[in-house]
């Protein structure tokens, strides 16, 4: 498969068809692995890169899951087209800035992608849409074992798996899933939700732009430790705790609705009245107001076929999916900003004025659904 | 305050982490915190790259000019990077790396996947080394009915291999 029918397909992880897809927006499981008897990418010669980079490509690209892959050096990719990989999650920004020694290699339904000489000589990942942790995490095993019969791994017998970072050490796997809270953010019941998580040694991580609320009410979740839980166990415990916060999430949102019907569709009709009306739209305003309006498909607000549109929008309307689509050389942040803001007007279009009559506002809740 | 990345420019996006109660902060300048992609809140930058920053710091044991055979790394390139240099850097550097993995991670040994074709002799090794505790703890009590015993289990195991 080349570059361009990469592009042009769809990735699956933009498909909100996953398990509790409303509030969980993906799931991704990556294994680091090194081979043994080789220095690790960054304190590696040149040659040696090269050296390992033979050795481990052929084998990835045998892999049945890779029928039909995508595949490339690093060099061979213009910096807009890693770019675009950046931004579809199916290469790092640290393997975007790699070039001679390095490769990428990503199934057809981009689901999966295995980096040669990131930090590690194989970074292999699986992102499912919606909460699919146990099912990424079994497919990539598949392929990590398919693996282990042509590679030597560098495992050592009481460390496990060997990794350039001894935050990897050990299983070599970090699990997260990127979840969309507005509800807990606006009942402001995050920090207690994100302090709770903590202290069973999960990391949750928000991206906090000007005020106190994380952008676009995104927010990850993931494993911190590596060493000394078996790899079962970690993602069991990580669907535990995700499952629990969407519980959180969703009373939140009853509540929400309950209490200030007024308040949350306020929020959602503005974030509507300006994304359909702006006429340059920053990045960091579209995410915010879009994840109001994916709040508002949610509730009912909106009819539930738009949700891909906004997903759609999420993607293409960050910076170099901008620059892939535009017409002309090199846009300036202003003219990304009047190009944003087209396309969401011009998608927005197609939505129908928000509707109060669908929205259910619930039934006062039972005691024990208000305070978890 | 500089960029915990590079090192040498003026931090101007600031990340704060709670892991275990515990807060740690990341001070990262424009270029950096652009290059780790962690102003994209929908990417899984930050799931990676966080947990790797100011790993080095907790470094304490060793020599700074020991030098890894099998690389040439030292424990002064580890404090610089935070990352190591070839496998074999963990049994160079294992003492220095000890306390730091125990503070990571809380345990020390792991309990996960094996490759397949290792599967054998590693649980054949920790049955030789539980074995072995288990006799000379039988000699110490002079229990030599349950040493014989102990003692025929691993010459077993031992032809085994």
């Amino acid at each position: 498969m080349n570059i361009s029918s990469l592009f042009s397909s769809g990735s699956e992880r933009a498909r909100s068809d996953g398990p509790h897809h409303q509030i969980v927006i993906s799931s991704r499981v990556r294994l680091a692995r090194n081979l043994s008897g080789h220095p690790f990418p960054g304190w590696a010669k040149k040659n040696d890169r090269l050296q390992i980079l033979e050795l481990i490509k052929p084998p990835v690209e045998a892999l049945p899951e890779m029928e039909g892959a995508f595949s490339s050096y690093l060099q061979e990719l213009s910096a807009l087209e890693k770019q675009v990989l950046v931004e579809r999650h199916l290469i790092s920004r640290e393997h975007a800035a790699k070039s001679a020694g390095s490769a990428v290699v990503i199934d057809k339904p981009q689901s999966l992608s295995i980096m040669i000489n990131e930090e590690d000589h194989l970074r292999m990942q699986v992102l499912r849409p919606g909460l699919q942790l146990r099912n990424a995490f079994q497919a990539l095993d598949k392929v990590d074992s398919t693996l282990e019969t042509k590679l030597d791994y560098a495992f050592h017998p009481q460390l496990g798996y060997l990794t350039a970072c001894p935050t990897n050490v050990g299983t070599g796997m970090r699990a997260s899933a990127m979840i969309h809270l507005p509800g807990l953010v606006l009942s402001e019941q995050i920090n207690q939700v994100i302090q709770a998580i903590n202290k069973i040694g999960l990391a949750v991580r928000g991206l906090y732009g000007e005020g106190t609320e994380a952008m676009g009410n995104l927010f990850q979740v993931s494993n911190q430790i590596t060493l000394g839980e078996p790899e079962e166990e970690i993602i069991s415990q990580l669907n535990k705790v995700i499952e629990r916060i969407i519980e959180n999430e969703e009373n939140a949102r009853l509540i929400l609705l309950q209490k200030k019907p007024g308040t949350l569709l306020d929020n959602i009709g503005r974030a509507f009245g300006i994304l359909s009306h702006a006429y340059a739209m920053p990045s960091k305003e579209a995410l915010n107001l879009l994840s109001f309006l994916k709040l508002g498909v949610d509730i009912g607000f909106f009819p539930t076929e738009r949700q891909d549109d906004i997903d759609d929008l999420i993607m293409v309307t960050q910076p170099a999916h901008l620059q892939s689509n535009a017409s002309q050389q090199k846009l300036s942040p202003e003219e990304r900003d009047t190009l944003r803001a087209e396309i969401i007007r011009e998608k927005l279009k197609a939505f129908p004025n928000p509707n109060t009559s669908k929205v259910v506002i619930p039934r006062p809740p039972t005691e024990d659904t208000h305070h978890e | 305050m500089l960029c915990d990345v590079c090192k040498t420019n003026q931090a101007t996006v600031f990340l704060t982490q709670i892991v275990d109660g515990k807060m740690q902060k990341v001070n990262l300048c424009e270029a950096c915190s652009k290059e780790k992609g962690v102003t994209d809140p929908l990417s899984f930058a930050l799931v990676d790259l966080l947990p790797g920053l100011g790993a080095e710091a907790d470094v304490e044991k060793g020599a700074d000019v020991q030098h890894c055979p099998a690389c040439g790394f030292t424990q002064a390139d580890f404090k610089k990077t935070g990352r190591l240099g070839c496998p074999v850097c963990y049994d160079t550097f294992a003492e220095g790396l000890g306390g730091l993995l125990k503070a990571m991670h809380r345990r020390t040994a792991h309990t996960g996947k094996i490759p397949a074709r290792l599967k054998r002799n590693i649980e054949m090794g920790v049955r030789r080394t539980q074995l072995q505790r288990d006799l000379d703890k039988a000699v110490s009590e002079e229990n030599y009915e349950n040493a014989a015993l102990l003692r025929d289990q691993l010459r077993e195991l031992e032809q085994a291999k």
